[in-house]
């Protein structure tokens, strides 16, 4: 948290006011896109450099990637909105006063999804079930349910108690002081969960390449097998790209999500 | 003082002729998994427009009786009556909104601005924009914060003092009859302490609302209440009545300790030099002439005058002994001793004794807001005021028994 306010020039009260919203200077922006854009631009020349053969000419194609890319993004975007989806309300509802018997066997049930190694999951899932996009998305929901669960419940649970009450004492109802307190108040907490489960999912849906729903994964895959370690190299370098252009989405999200005052 | 005369916990509860705002009637709270309750069977009628403290010690039930009042905390068992209307059973999110709430943490939304945060109860009741606007730059004005500076800022920008008073300007956002104050005094520095009770006291004279106060410190009682309840454990009255009272004639041994050493002293912050009677005392203007302090000084039982500037601001006082040495022709407001010991009407008789102390004289002088020359309270007067108070007290309490202890 490198807050990087200067001292004002003139001391006045609107320097205040206008507290800074950003964490980072705009070279912190700047550094990271800056960064894969080179390391792209670098692949890609390569790629255009190199004397392909058959297989790499086929796996390396620009639409192969991008293909490959749509997939892999499919799977991180759908798996997180479902555990958002899931977590989120489950947290909100473990919060609450009335649940607080169920919580602890809530816990330790999507615990298990955690405790569970992905690849043991998929291939579970694979023999018993089925191959493909569903139970990818399926074993990765399954893996960061915890996190953002996690997170959502001490958000809400480290809101000031004393906040909460003035709430209650001036007449807000139990849903307003979750909307327009609890929430917002938990929301950089919320956020950090968020951007973990998304980041684990970024990395995870490689493995969705064993059971068929291709990924960025099928690249490290096929070159593996095929003994083409170039194609294993490059498809390692565009998870890596991807994983951290997400990770660095999130952090955006996360900076200008939180609520002003905080 | 422990014969015949004890206070019942309601007799004190009568009101002198005033409304009753709030009836507290056979209230109760048992909390799950504790044997004995918390409050226990509770009575307490809280007339319109005072400010009633409910002081005691740690776990007495206070802020407990406190919190059933707005249903932050339902009672097990009894009534509670606001205006007559029995609210036990209301929604609880609409009795709140009709009570202003305070409490020590103040509990200022962080991601709210300030305006935002006074705005909370008029958004709830749907207030127009304009309204609430003009509304909360009222009430920032009311608690001494320039709008302009303070509507747009974060708590987190604000000290200490600054979000108390931000605090109290959100519980009167909506206007509130009653008010409910929980140790709103009790995280802040004695000094801020002190200016913000001062302040709170003037703001009450002019808004008039009915104040539940809960503290645990007595003096903080003493000064701020017009009426005291003391409570002992499970929220039982040990005293219910005015401050005088309960310094002059505590119930039982318990009040009294709870009162602890220097009663007399205590009563002396109780009364205001607007409520005892000033002496005149002769005056001049500056540019008088000797001769006529000289007739004054004749003229009166006094041996000293009180020169005035023309804004009949007190200057100087001057006696026979500092005109003979001065001789000749220097001005009046050059001659005599400072005219020290100022107070206004209303400075406590503790706040003047001290004065007085510390100017070393044994008057003090009273101007008004204008600081003009209104009158003069000597150590006498004080002297008297607490006797007579406690006279008064005593030969009430006792029945008319003229017998009375001197101080």
């Amino acid at each position: 948290m490198s807050t990087t306010s200067k001292p004002p020039l003139v001391a006045s009260a609107a320097a205040v006011v206008t507290a800074p919203r950003r964490r980072r200077s705009l070279g912190g922006y700047l550094f990271m896109p800056v960064l894969l854009a080179l390391v792209l631009v670098f692949t890609f020349v390569s790629i255009s450099r190199k004397d392909l053969d058959s297989t790499e000419s086929k796996r390396l194609a620009f639409d192969y990637i991008v293909a490959r890319t749509v997939e892999h993004l499919e799977l991180t975007v759908i798996s997180t909105l479902i555990v958002l989806v899931i977590a989120i309300p489950v947290g909100i509802l473990l919060t609450r006063s009335f649940a607080r018997p169920v919580t602890p066997f809530a816990i330790a049930f999507f615990n298990i999804g955690q405790a569970v190694p992905t690849i043991g999951l998929l291939l579970i899932f694979a023999i018993v079930w089925s191959i493909g996009f569903v139970p990818t998305v399926v074993a990765l929901a399954a893996y960061t349910t915890l996190p953002v669960l996690r997170n959502t419940m001490v958000g809400l649970t480290q809101v000031d108690a004393s906040v909460i009450e003035s709430a209650r004492g001036m007449g807000m109802t139990k849903l307003a002081v979750l909307t327009r307190i609890e929430l917002p108040l938990a929301v950089p907490v919320i956020m950090a969960g968020l951007r973990t489960a998304l980041t684990i999912n970024v990395g995870t849906a490689t493995l969705g390449a064993f059971i068929g729903a291709g990924t960025l994964g099928s690249l490290i895959v096929s070159g593996y097998s095929g003994n083409h370690p170039f194609i294993t190299i490059i498809g390692g370098i565009l998870v890596a790209v991807l994983a951290l252009l997400v990770d660095y989405l999130a952090g955006l999200a996360e900076d200008f999500l939180r609520p002003r005052g905080l | 003082m422990t014969d015949t005369q004890q206070t019942a916990p309601d007799s004190g509860a009568a009101p002198d002729g005033g409304t009753i705002k709030i009836r507290l009637e056979d209230l109760a709270k048992r909390f799950a998994g504790q044997r004995e309750p918390a409050v226990d069977d509770l009575s307490l009628e809280i007339p319109e427009g005072e400010i009633v403290i409910f002081v005691g010690p740690s776990g007495c039930g206070k802020t407990t009786t406190m919190k059933m009042i707005n249903r932050i905390i339902e009672p097990s068992s009894g009534r509670i009556f606001l205006d007559e209307e029995d609210v036990t059973k209301v929604n609880p999110d609409h009795l709140r909104r009709r009570i202003g709430y305070v409490i020590q943490q103040i509990g200022l939304f962080p991601h709210a601005t300030i305006a935002n945060n006074i705005a909370t109860v008029p958004k709830l009741l749907g207030w127009k924009k304009e309204r609430i606007s003009e509304r909360v730059d009222e009430l920032l004005e009311t608690v001494g914060m320039d709008p302009g500076q303070y509507r747009d800022r974060y708590p987190k920008e604000l000290s200490g003092g600054q979000r108390q008073r931000v605090g109290v300007a959100r519980a009167m956002s909506a206007d509130p009859d009653v008010m409910l104050m929980d140790e709103p005094f009790g995280a802040i520095d004695p000094i801020t302490r002190d200016r913000l009770q001062n302040e709170f006291l003037r703001l009450q004279e002019r808004i008039k609302k009915t104040i539940i106060f809960v503290t645990h410190d007595i003096d903080e009682a003493i000064k701020m209440g017009d009426r005291i309840a003391i409570l002992r454990e499970q929220s039982h009255i040990a005293q219910f009545d005015t401050p005088e009272r309960i310094l002059v004639n505590p119930a039982d041994d318990f009040v009294a300790d709870f009162i602890g050493r220097g009663a007399s002293l205590k009563r002396l912050s109780l009364s205001r030099v607007r409520d005892v009677e000033l002496h005149q005392w002769p005056t001049v203007e500056q540019g008088a002439s000797r001769d006529e302090v000289h007739r004054l000084l004749e003229a009166s039982d006094k041996s000293a005058v009180l020169v005035l500037d023309s804004q009949r601001r007190p200057v100087k006082w001057v006696n026979a002994d500092h005109l003979q040495r001065a001789g000749g022709s220097r001005p009046l407001s050059e001659l005599g001793l400072p005219a020290e010991a100022v107070v206004q009407p209303n400075a406590t008789l503790s706040d003047t004794l001290n004065e007085m102390l510390s100017a070393r004289y044994s008057t003090a002088i009273v101007v008004d807001s204008s600081n003009a020359y209104q009158g003069i309270v000597d150590i006498d007067t004080i002297n008297e005021t607490v006797r007579s108070l406690r006279r008064a007290e005593q030969g009430r309490l006792r029945g008319g028994d003229d017998e009375h202890e001197d101080s």
